[in-house]
């Protein structure tokens, strides 16, 4: 009969954690515990997701027919500025960490993260850090640079407000507190596993945050030492980007890709995680293909750092270098491509039940796929320097953001609702979203490809009226009002699942990973006792003993064989 | 563990410094002025000085394995000590530049010098608030018979910062003499 494995307390209660959970406001402020702290890093991801959205809107509004005099050049200028700023850094990065600092523990069968102060220090100066961005606003002007912020636009002297500067302190701050929640990630994942959690039976989301959080101690430093030395520049009279003093506003490009590029992969190798966990489970099979899924997780994240120059292609690098970053760009897309593989794979015979985290999940491969595509044109050097700085450069990066990170966000985020809060979602709401999103979504940056291709540049804030640029602009816009109507019935859903939502049971789905198993909330104290771990979906064994994974042999647990469908479940 | 992590993060951003000042210091060529102002021996004795505490900080790793707790403090004292007169030895150099107009506004020279020894004191700074407070704790009893793995982390950092000095000082105040003495900028 299976034996239960004892879950070890921590030495010592922390402070905060003893308390009960129901005491307000105070509680969650002083929280140390990764459910709360997860939680709030989604919180302070939708916030800033509103807060960005809002200014695209603007922006859209702006666009909407040339010539138009609605923002402004500044007030334009700055809200693109603040816009990807926030997307980048307070909406994708923190919802990663959220889910991550959540997930990880509970997935591995721990009960708290290895150092919970160290993850509470994460979150808030985080948090303070987005608050140091937006407090530009009132220091004299938000920065206008665009999120990369190149140099020397970014020098005192071509940007006189101190927006500039708030970018990097904000920037700096929130960089610590990523670096020490992924190191803390790594550590947890090391140390806390539970007995008979053998890598090889690492959950693939898992994988992929432990994975991203090595991509994370490498790519953030450069970032922080650029910003460092801009600081330098624009405070001290440095002259590390100062072209006119032999300063190099190169430079400033190399260290911002070189993390930049590494960032965007940290924005999705935990999507990648979360869909592969949910594919699973709403197609009722293991994971096809578990060592490539994780192997070319850790493929992309070598390469990652290999490829920033095809950000710097039109900045006359020699046809050398550029052959070689066109050639190792492409590259890349064989491992994401091998991914995309698995989760059809992992679909394909399946019974697939299409709730709203699937639907999402599905879409995900979809526009996923258009992203890379585009992706893949740009590492063709000539081509990327006929449609760099259009809006095929906003398409592809939204197609791959959006449709790609965003989506596997909230695939995410419907999948554990029920087991982050307690109660169900409306599904038929849930998928009135959807659509909405879907298709606000295709319609605004679907359109964008053909705008970049007759010219369209980005980053301004009007147009003449050229054949073509109106219309396209227009269905542009009208898409991205759908897209923010879609956040009523989202938010809506949100309200009504927390005030009266249907009860949720502890395992809804009949998910594979131990965090089915803890209680729907999980108490603050996770786990007291979890059964032996003998594959990577320890739950499923458990509730299907007769069929568990252990049972089968290597071939049949890696390949396509369907044991739940073969025995008349679901 | 979680300190090698730290140290894993922190080479890299140094990395990147330390990039920034070879592309700026090596490619376009030195300013003989600006390197004419430093003072290697000078420098250098205070860099034998933080070596030496990396020395004197195995000791400390050792008697703490062995549980004696009076050569412990003492080594401990005389590490601090090491490494706080390295940092009053790159204070005084400061005042030095700056009294002859070497400031971090002066070029690139200057702009990339100050910034790359200023994180490295920055570091050593940091190091020291930590051997202070395992100082106190050791004073306090708390290494008597534990099993600890603060000095071992400690260390870890500590011998970290001087490795990248070791690094800082080849560059910065070593090759840049030879550079010069070959003609290679100094000719105007
Ligand atoms: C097969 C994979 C991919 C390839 C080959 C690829 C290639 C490229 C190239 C060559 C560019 C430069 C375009 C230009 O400015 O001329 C670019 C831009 C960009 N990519 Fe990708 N990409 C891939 C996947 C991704 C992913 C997964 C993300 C994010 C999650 C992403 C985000 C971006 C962003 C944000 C930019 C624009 C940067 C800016 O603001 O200038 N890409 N991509
Ligand atoms: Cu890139």
């Amino acid at each position: 009969m299976i034996t239960d494995i004892e879950v070890p307390e921590p030495l010592s209660p922390l402070p905060g954690t003893n308390i009960d959970t129901d005491q307000g406001l105070l509680q969650w402020i002083s929280s140390v515990d990764h459910k709360q702290l997860g939680i709030m890093y989604l919180l302070m991801a939708l916030f800033y997701l509103l807060v960005g959205g809002a200014m695209a809107l603007l922006m859209r509004i702006q666009l909407m027919v040339p010539e138009n005099h609605f923002l402004g050049a500044i007030a334009y200028n700055q809200l693109f500025t603040m816009h990807g700023t926030t997307m980048i850094f307070f909406v994708l990065t923190p919802a990663i960490l959220g889910f991550s600092v959540y997930l990880t523990p509970l997935m591995i069968g721990a009960n708290e993260m290895a150092f919970p102060r160290l993850n509470a220090f994460g979150l808030w100066i985080s948090f303070f850090g987005g608050i140091v961005l937006y407090f530009s606003y009132l220091a004299g002007g938000a920065p206008d640079t665009g999120w990369f912020n190149y140099a020397p636009l970014n020098q005192a002297q071509f940007s006189k407000t101190p927006g500039v500067d708030y970018y990097c302190i904000g920037l700096l701050l929130t960089g610590i507190g990523t670096v020490a929640t992924a190191a803390n990630l790594i550590v947890t994942v090391i140390t806390l596993r539970a007995e008979g959690m053998k890598y090889k039976y690492l959950p693939v989301f898992v994988w992929m945050v432990f994975i991203n959080s090595f991509l994370i101690l490498a790519a953030f430093p450069s970032l922080n030492a650029a910003l460092v030395m801009l600081l330098i520049d624009r405070q001290l009279d440095g002259h590390f980007f100062n072209v006119n003093t032999g300063g190099s506003a190169l430079l400033w490009q190399h260290l911002f890709w070189l993390f930049g590029h590494p960032e965007v992969y940290i924005v999705i190798l935990p999507p990648f995680g979360i869909l592969s966990e949910v594919i699973q489970v709403y197609s009722r099979k293991p994971i096809f293909g578990y060592p490539f899924v994780v192997g070319s997780g850790i493929a992309i994240s070598l390469l990652a750092f290999g490829v920033w120059i095809h950000h710097m292609f039109a900045t006359g690098m020699g046809n050398t270098v550029n052959s070689f970053f066109a050639a190792s760009s492409m590259l890349i897309g064989i491992p994401t491509g091998v991914k995309i593989f698995n989760w059809l794979g992992t679909m394909y015979g399946g019974s697939i039940r299409f709730t709203t985290s699937m639907l999402f999940a599905t879409a995900f491969l979809v526009e996923f796929t258009i992203g890379g595509l585009s992706g893949v044109s740009f590492a063709i050097v000539p081509i990327d320097w006929q449609l760099t700085d259009t809006y095929y450069v906003v398409a592809h990066l939204h197609y791959v953001f959006l449709g790609g990170s965003l989506f596997g966000l909230f695939a995410g985020l419907f999948y554990w609702f029920p087991k982050m809060t307690g109660r169900m979602i409306d599904e038929r709401l849930g998928k009135w979203f959807f659509w909405l999103f879907v298709l606000g979504f295709n319609l605004t940056f679907f359109v964008q490809h053909i705008l970049g291709a007759i010219g369209m540049p980005r980053r301004v804030h009007t147009y003449p009226d050229l054949p073509g640029f109106e219309p396209l602009n227009m269905i542009s816009s009208i898409g991205a009002l759908l897209m923010g109507l879609s956040m009523m019935p989202f938010l809506y859903l949100m309200y009504t699942a927390f005030k009266g939502g249907k009860r949720a049971p502890d395992n809804p789905w009949d998910g594979y990973t131990l965090e089915w198993l803890a209680t729907s909330p999980p108490q603050l104290k996770s786990f007291s006792n979890i059964p032996p771990i003998m594959s990577f979906r320890p739950l499923h064994d458990l509730n299907h003993p007769e069929i568990g994974d252990h049972k089968t042999t290597e071939d049949d647990k890696y390949g396509t064989k369907d044991d739940d469908v073969v025995s008349g479940r679901d | 563990m979680m300190t090698w992590l730290v140290v894993g993060t922190e080479t890299i951003f140094f990395l990147a410094l330390i990039m920034g000042f070879i592309y700026f210091a090596y490619y376009p060529g030195f300013d003989p002025k600006s390197v004419g102002l430093l003072e290697p021996v000078q420098t250098g004795a205070f860099t034998a000085l933080l070596l030496a505490s990396s020395l004197t900080y195995w000791r400390v790793e050792v008697n703490f394995k062995q549980g004696k707790q009076k050569p412990l403090r003492i080594w401990l004292i005389i590490t601090l000590a090491l490494g706080a007169t390295f940092l009053a030895g790159q204070l005084m150099e400061y005042k030095h530049l700056f009294d002859q107009q070497l400031v971090i506004s002066q070029g690139t020279f200057a702009t990339g010098f100050f910034t790359l020894t200023g994180f490295h004191g920055l570091h050593v700074l940091i190091g020291l608030i930590c051997l202070l407070v395992v100082l106190c704790l050791a004073f306090l009893g708390d290494f008597e018979n534990s099993d600890s793995s603060l000095i071992q982390a400690v260390g870890i950092y500590w011998h970290f910062v001087d490795v990248v000095w070791i690094i800082v000082f080849a560059l910065v105040y070593i090759l840049p003499q030879f550079i010069n003495l070959h003609g290679h900028v100094s000719t105007p």
